[in-house]
């Protein structure tokens, strides 16, 4: 499997803006460091709490975001990222590197360059209420990324739109209504066809099921499997529900407060967790298993402002083996064996 | 054990302009004493419906068009139809014998008024006798405490403070404090009454483990997280010490590690109030977590109650079953429910699950079937049982 999306040390800040001139008083880290690598025809869960940077870092990645500092590549060969790795090591304001990062770093991309790589990236937002335009028709809505993208035109996107709504699940006779006229997993539905409209590679999808039931959710999921399974598509599926990545994903990425302090495949975060944030989310997750109710580690305290993390390692305020290392030093991500990788100086 | 709550034949129905919706059909329901008993259902299915029904706080166009509940209030042991109940009864009962925490905490509190003043208001409102009792000891203790000049000068305003708080705690609604407290100036000698809720709201902040409460009742909705304003808004809810406690899914906007701490607290409130808390939730893993028996709802109806253990190790219900296979869960394919859920308006006949149904029958789609218990502490709506 070769890499498609490559995140490198990736940053995103908010500047805070304050006073008469409206000057940066401050920044809330959103993403603060993140480097990720996702494969093609990989399926990423992305699990954190709510505040944890997880939606910044999608967005930046389909770049609807400009990140601050830290490099995305996009279907790049290691060569050129070898190449610009040595480069900055090196000299940081040589020729060469920005001209080498023009042409393979998603984060300097603009304009046109930006609109060829969204024709192959797509994103699905969480809430399907809000992310169609209640004035357009589900088929204007569908077919609006092949306008753009000019893809097709006349006849032709007419059966593509018929097709793509089929391929969700929705019949072409619904093509003519309006989004109110659905139930939240339709919605859902449609925003999907809209992201396969361009046919991408990579979609990046936003809690698409939070606002849907146990039963709807089940049916998206298991729509979005087959997806992948016939489009040969890559995913980053973010979701603050532990049991979803557990039970879709192939590989899971733990975010907290910006960086992500555990990697895994999701048998190991689920059963061996080695950080003990992800131990405490996966004790935390409540099973419907009766008998699972004891063992149940509650976490005290809430997760800080990213506007101002704690010093070290972002976690240690709240956890419970801290020790004075945590508290001055930022712990990195390294691998525990195999595809594990954790940033924890005292990992279980 | 006996019964807190007994619903019978309760049924909710919405008059919209595209036609009746049938939000609660026919709900039989007991909630007993001393238990958490969890509402589970999808989106529509009545499970909240059901909650403000029993507060009678149904929405317009919403109305409550038949059937009983009974509350058999455990202090006083007598039983009350809350349905035909008047409406300033109502009231009393409201907050004080019953109270509700909501889904949404930032919407459920007041953004002008501080933490400490809503929680106060719930005292002022039901335990007006409680802080008329505590204000006059406060006072007696100064008439018998104070010396000095200063004290000589306040000694008769104490005296007059002193009877008016007795009044207060004899009878709630007394003459001469309702009359004072609408004349200005005169009613400052009232100010005792709104110190002592205050002194009773920080007890209660501390009582749902939130840090620094004193500071915490000084603060502003905004000013708080959504965990510690679900704290404040369950600890509203707790101020009269309830018999019935009723959550509405209190932890669904709330992250995982703060909704482990709610579900401790939950349980926790059990265990020393032994209020009986109403659960509703969406979400079965929770429901797993806290309850002691679970309704089914599907469309407006009941279809299994029954234990939790029996619902997760032997559940009956065919929508019942097909709900728990829709759960995620590691190394499990996950199996989904045919069709959509079943039209508000225009609801199938028969069962109403029966188009969904995998093992429906002919007689499933023309006789509606009756909740009828199989085993101990276990009722399923269904033919195949």
């Amino acid at each position: 499997m070769n890499t498609l999306v490559d995140i490198r040390r990736l940053k995103k800040h908010f500047p805070i803006r304050g006073g008469v001139l409206r000057r940066p008083i401050g920044a809330v880290k959103a993403v603060d460091g993140v480097s990720l690598t996702i494969k093609r025809g990989q399926w990423l869960g992305l699990v954190g709490e709510s505040g944890c940077g997880k939606t910044t870092l999608a967005k930046t990645v389909v770049r609807l975001l400009r990140p601050t500092s830290g490099h995305v590549y996009f279907d790049i060969p290691d060569a050129p990222k070898a190449q610009i790795e040595a480069l900055e090591s090196a000299d940081k304001n040589s020729r060469e590197l920005a001209s080498l990062l023009k042409e393979n770093d998603l984060a300097t991309f603009s304009g046109h360059r930006v609109q060829l790589f969204r024709r192959r990236a797509q994103l699905v937002h969480q809430d399907p209420f809000t992310s169609l335009d209640p004035r357009m028709k589900i088929k204007n809505t569908v077919a609006e990324p092949l306008i753009i993208h000019r893809v097709l035109s006349g006849q032709a996107q007419q059966t593509a739109v018929k097709d793509l709504l089929t391929r969700v699940g929705l019949s072409a006779g619904q093509m003519e209504r309006y989004p109110h006229q659905f139930s939240g997993g339709q919605r859902q539905r449609i925003a999907i066809a809209r992201a396969l409209a361009t046919k991408p590679e990579f979609i990046a999808f936003d809690e698409p099921t939070s606002a849907l039931d146990v039963s709807v959710q089940a049916q998206i999921l298991n729509l979005l499997k087959d997806l992948k399974k016939e489009f040969g598509l890559t995913y980053l599926y973010i979701t603050h529900e532990l049991l979803i990545a557990e039970s879709v994903c192939d590989y899971i990425a733990v975010m907290y407060l910006g960086k992500v302090v555990e990697m895994g495949r999701p048998e190991e975060i689920f059963h061996t967790p080695r950080h003990p944030y992800a131990q405490s989310l996966v004790a935390a997750t409540p099973v419907p298993d009766p008998a699972r109710r004891v063992g149940r580690i509650v976490l005290p305290g809430e997760v800080p402002s990213p506007a101002n993390p704690p010093p070290g390692c972002t976690f240690h305020p709240r956890c419970s083996r801290a020790s004075k290392e945590c508290h001055e030093l930022e712990p990195p991500l390294e691998p525990v064996g195999g595809d594990h990788y954790v940033a924890c100086f005292h990992p279980l | 054990m006996k019964d807190l709550i007994r619903i019978r034949d309760l049924s909710v129905r919405f008059y919209t302009y595209e036609g009746v919706v049938h939000a609660i059909d026919d709900l039989d329901l007991d909630i007993r004493q001393g238990e958490t008993l969890g509402i589970v259902g999808e989106t529509g299915s009545g499970k909240s419906m059901t909650a403000l029904a029993i507060l009678r706080l149904v929405p317009y166009p919403g109305k409550i068009e038949s059937g009983s509940i009974v509350f058999c209030d455990r202090d006083s042991g007598g039983e009350v139809e809350l349905l035909k109940l008047r409406e300033d009864r109502m009231r009393a009962i409201r907050g004080n014998k019953i109270s509700m925490v909501f889904q949404e905490p930032g919407a459920a509190l007041n953004p002008v008024y501080t933490i400490g003043d809503q929680i106060s208001e719930v005292f002022l409102l039901h335990r007006r006798q409680e802080l008329g009792r505590r204000a006059r000891e406060r006072v007696d203790n100064l008439l018998n405490d104070g010396n000095g000049f200063g004290a000589g000068l306040k000694r008769p305003f104490w005296h007059w403070q002193s009877r008016i708080y007795d009044k207060i705690a004899e009878e709630p609604h007394a003459l001469e404090p309702r009359l004072l407290s609408h004349i200005p100036l005169f009613r400052r000698l009232l100010w005792r009454l709104k110190d002592e809720a205050s002194l009773l709201t920080v007890d209660m902040l501390k009582d749902v483990e939130i840090p620094d409460a004193a500071r915490v009742a000084a603060e502003y909705p905004h000013e708080l997280s959504g965990g510690m304003k679900q704290r404040a808004v369950i600890a509203m809810a707790l101020a009269c010490s309830p018999e019935l406690l009723i959550a509405d899914e209190p932890t669904t906007s709330l992250d995982v590690t703060i909704q482990a701490q709610m579900l401790e607290l939950f349980r926790r409130i059990k265990a020393d109030k032994g209020a009986s808390v109403l659960f509703v939730t969406h979400n079965l893993g929770v429901a797993s977590e806290v309850c002691d028996r679970v309704a089914v709802m599907y469309a407006g109806r009941l279809c299994e109650v029954c234990t939790v253990e029996e619902l997760f190790l032997h559940p009956l219900h065919p929508y019942t079953r097909a709900l728990l296979d829709a759960v995620p869960m590691p190394g499990k394919e996950l199996q989904t429910i045919p069709g959509a859920l079943a039209d508000a308006l225009n609801p199938p006949p028969g069962c109403r699950f029966h188009p969904r149904c995998p093992s429906a029958t002919p007689l499933c789609q023309q006789e509606r079937p009756k909740l009828k218990a199989v085993a101990k502490d276990h009722m399923v709506a269904c033919y195949l049982f």
